[in-house]
């Protein structure tokens, strides 16, 4: 079933065609990777879907509805999650007052002046960060702790509007590999637990033959290949783009 | 007719060749250190006060005149590398209000230096020789000293064209303004570019005070009536930006020089009416842009905001309660020295949330401070209403219009924002000086005296501490409450807030003016122990005052407005009446406070673990 559908995208920036006609379905569950050399346009084609940037064609189609060019913060409200490739959390409030926030904000509750966060029931936040590895960690503010942990916690605030679908750019850019291999497996396992389809540009490849189930490749704004990693993995056009062997 | 539109035109020139001076100085300045210079006035006034000085010492002549007016710019420059080397240096990694406070520390020091060397008096420097009359142009006169001025600015306006695309240093200035980040990796001596642009800024600074000599009286208070101005150009032109700085000067001086023939009324306000259109349509000013990104990114995350420790709380009731029991033990004065800390507290406290958790600056809060005194006052004065009404229209009158000048403010972000809110609180307060039937003007408004229940001094000052010390605990709480964690949030990361549903303009234009009906509260309630309003209720020195406390308490802390209202009173009582020169030791204790104590009063406690 699918899930979110990009159709025809395209978007340019003065003379360069950024993204040129780019289209691709992800089905519910799915783990699909957005890959390509540097300059492909994957994260131009992250941004169209995400709302951050209006296509100048085509359109995005989430469960059958248009959300081209809504703002971040309507999609989110249609049940897309999203981490960034420079983790962005608030830095002066705890791991627990970050999930709280976005849990607030799912119930509209965001311009209560009465009663206290801290009077808030902590449970439900705590649950998102327990399923992310960091509930121990839910009292320390989010402006020291490690790169590795915000990332976590990006996925946890990610998770908080029980989201259809994840949005994840570069999920592992700046981590150490090992810890690159056990944030994609956790995010595999949620994925697969709750039936979220994620999308995801990534530069590793081990990352992205591993946990993902299908992959679309860029290049220069145009699809160049889509299918099963090994599908992928086997394409000499893949092989040329990435490792300029003469196909 | 057409000489006298030609007249006009040319003394808009004239004005907008000294401004474009005092403006250079000021824009390159930001563009290079990103240091907001509010001292750049007292550098102007400098420069006059030397001009007169040395002109007056030396024999009359055209060589002593020009030789003295460039003597005079010289040494301003040469006290402008002063107070980069010895100030400012030490403080280029502070947050940008830091630096503003440390530079208005420097205003009050040189405005008490100025007053013990040269007193009181106007002073009136000789005329310029040989340049004493006018000219006839199409039948109107015209004083030749103008054109000569015309004539300086367009030359120095030229000669820094030259220096910015000619010279290396010129080149590095540039290059500065655009990304100062990638300047310094690529091994350029920022200690030696920062000092030269600050000798560069302030020698323009002194050169149009000095400039000045022929034309106006030199005296005390040129330092704050050009720094607005000047500021208002760079804004409109883009921080940063040498032409956008000539182009606003020119616009400016133009609308001053016109603004006058044909709305003889609102010439104080013509001036901010040009800034807030021109930053509502072009948010970055005429030809500024926006910073690089990387600017904001390096700010190091506000420090957490955790309630009080039960220990805390229970010292905090203590204190309050403590507070309640004051009004009875207190003589008259002190009664009413008492009633003006609680409206201080409450007034800082709504200026604290929208800078501290809500990260938006604000130089024009007194706006809503004065928009809630005068609407009481005003229902009082035309429909005669008793102060029950006025206290209950005041804060809504002031949450009104924080509404309507919130909704363009919240918008933008750093000194563009508290520019917008400056512009705002000058035509508020212009409205009040200048529109003397209905507001009586620069008269006030008398007679705003409390119900007869009220009428007694202890029961008022009770009255007013309960509810300034409840607004201020309202927004207290309200920082710890949903609001208050969107409001942090937004400040924090936009693009997370964004990304998790929160309307961050929504967060923000609520915030800002629930601040500004409680300021509005804080206003009625002077008023009415005052007895007047007066226009001084919504004019700069009452924002800078809120800026005062909420920067010295610390922004970062929610004890902070609390602590640097107390403070601030405290320490403006003492020093006045202690020594003849409080100003600048007030300014002194602001400078220390800055260099020694950065997280404010309320941070003192915080350092120690």
């Amino acid at each position: 079933m699918t899930l979110l559908r990009a159709e025809g995208l395209q978007r340019s920036f003065g003379g360069v065609q950024a993204v040129a006609g780019v289209s691709f379905e992800v089905a519910a569950g799915e783990l699909f990777a957005l890959i390509g050399p540097n300059g492909a346009g994957k994260s131009t084609c992250f941004n169209l879907i995400n709302g951050q940037l209006r296509p100048d064609a085509g359109r995005v189609l989430l469960d059958g509805r248009d959300i081209t060019g809504l703002p971040p913060r309507r999609i989110w409200r249609l049940g897309v999650g999203r981490t960034f490739q420079i983790t962005a959390t608030f830095g002066s409030l705890t791991v627990l007052e970050n999930v709280q926030a976005a849990l607030l904000s799912r119930q509209r509750r965001l311009f209560g002046l009465w009663r206290s966060v801290a009077a808030e029931d902590p449970a439900p936040a705590l649950a998102l960060l327990a399923r992310v590895g960091m509930a121990e960690q839910a009292h320390r503010p989010c402006g020291v702790l490690a790169y590795g942990d915000l990332k976590r916690v990006e996925l946890a605030i990610a998770l908080a509007n029980a989201p259809r679908l994840l949005l994840m750019d570069e999920p592992t850019a700046g981590m150490a590999p090992a810890e690159r291999l056990s944030l994609m497996a956790l995010t595999a396992r949620i994925a697969r637990e709750s039936g979220i389809a994620v999308l995801f540009t990534e530069h590793d490849m081990d990352v992205v033959f591993r946990h993902a189930d299908r992959i679309l490749v860029l290049d220069r704004g145009r699809p160049l290949a889509e299918g099963r990693p090994e599908e992928v993995r086997a394409d000499p056009r893949v092989r040329a783009v990435y490792l300029g062997e003469e196909g | 007719m057409i000489g006298n539109l030609l007249a006009q035109a040319l003394s808009g020139l004239a004005s907008a060749a000294s401004l474009f001076l005092v403006a250079a100085g000021l824009t390159v300045i930001f563009g290079v250190t990103r240091i907001v210079n509010f001292a750049h006035g007292s550098l102007y006034m400098l420069g006059a006060y030397l001009a007169y000085t040395i002109v007056t010492a030396l024999p009359r002549g055209p060589l002593s005149f020009w030789g003295g007016i460039l003597a005079a710019a010289l040494a301003v420059g040469l006290i402008g590398v002063l107070i980069e080397v010895l100030l400012l240096r030490r403080i280029y990694r502070a947050p940008e209000l830091f630096q503003l406070l440390a530079t208005f520390g420097v205003v009050l020091i040189v405005q008490d230096a100025a007053l013990a060397i040269w007193g009181p008096q106007d002073l009136l420097g000789p005329r310029a020789p040989g340049l004493r009359g006018g000219i006839e142009i199409l039948g109107s006169r015209f004083p030749l000293y103008d054109l000569v001025l015309i004539g300086i600015g367009a030359t120095v306006l030229l000669l820094l064209w030259l220096l910015f695309h000619r010279t290396r240093f010129g080149i590095l200035v540039r290059a500065a303004t655009l990304d100062r980040e990638m300047v310094g990796a690529l091994g350029v001596n920022q200690r030696m570019l920062f000092t030269g642009v600050f000798f560069l800024g302030a020698a323009l600074a002194g050169l149009a005070g000095a400039l000045q000599l022929p034309r106006e009286s030199v005296n005390l208070q040129m330092d704050l009536a050009i720094i607005v101005e000047a500021f208002v150009v760079v804004v409109i032109g883009g921080l940063g930006s040498l032409p956008g700085a000539a182009l606003a000067a020119l616009l400016i001086g133009q609308m001053q020089a016109f603004g006058i023939l044909i709305f003889p009324k609102i010439t104080l306000v013509v001036v901010f009416l040009v800034m807030a259109v021109v930053l509502v349509l072009r948010p970055y000013g005429l030809l500024g842009r926006p910073p690089p990104p990387h600017a904001a990114a390096h700010a190091p995350p506000a420090p957490p905001l955790a309630p009080l420790s039960p220990t805390g709380r229970r010292l905090g009731w203590l204190a309050l309660g403590l507070a309640m029991l004051l009004p009875a033990l207190l003589g008259e004065h002190a009664l009413f020295v008492l009633t003006e800390l609680a409206v201080a507290i409450l007034f800082a406290a709504t200026l604290h949330f929208i800078m501290g958790p809500g990260g938006m600056a604000s130089f024009g809060h007194a706006a809503y401070f004065g928009i809630g005194a005068y609407a009481a006052a005003l229902l009082i004065k035309h429909l005669a209403a008793p102060m029950e009404a006025g206290l209950l229209l005041a804060p809504f009158a002031a949450g009104l219009a924080g509404l309507a000048f919130g909704a363009f403010c919240v918008r933008l972000s750093g000194v563009y924002a508290a520019m917008l809110t400056l512009a705002f609180a000058q035509i508020a307060w212009s409205a009040a000086f200048q529109w003397v039937e209905f507001t009586g003007g620069d008269n006030g408004i008398l007679g705003v005296w409390p119900s007869a229940w009220a009428a007694d001094k202890r029961l008022y000052a009770w009255m007013t501490l309960l509810l300034c010390l409840g607004g201020a605990l309202l927004l207290r709480h309200a920082v710890f409450a949903p609001l208050g964690l969107a409001l942090r949030a937004q400040r924090d990361s936009p693009l997370r807030a964004e990304a998790i549903g929160i309307n961050t303009f929504a967060v923000r234009w609520v915030a800002f003016s629930l601040a500004a009906a409680l300021a509005g509260l804080a206003g009625v309630l002077l008023a009415f122990s005052k007895g007047s309003v007066f226009p001084t209720y919504l004019a700069i020195p009452r924002s800078v005052d809120a800026l005062l406390m909420v920067l010295l308490g610390g922004v970062q802390t929610s004890l902070g407005p609390f602590l640097g209202a107390i403070a601030y009173t405290g320490l403006h009582e003492q020093l006045m009446r202690l020594t003849e020169l409080w100003r600048a030791a007030l300014g002194a204790v602001i400078i220390a406070l800055v260099l020694f104590f950065p997280g404010g009063l309320a941070g003192i406690r915080l350092r120690r673990p």
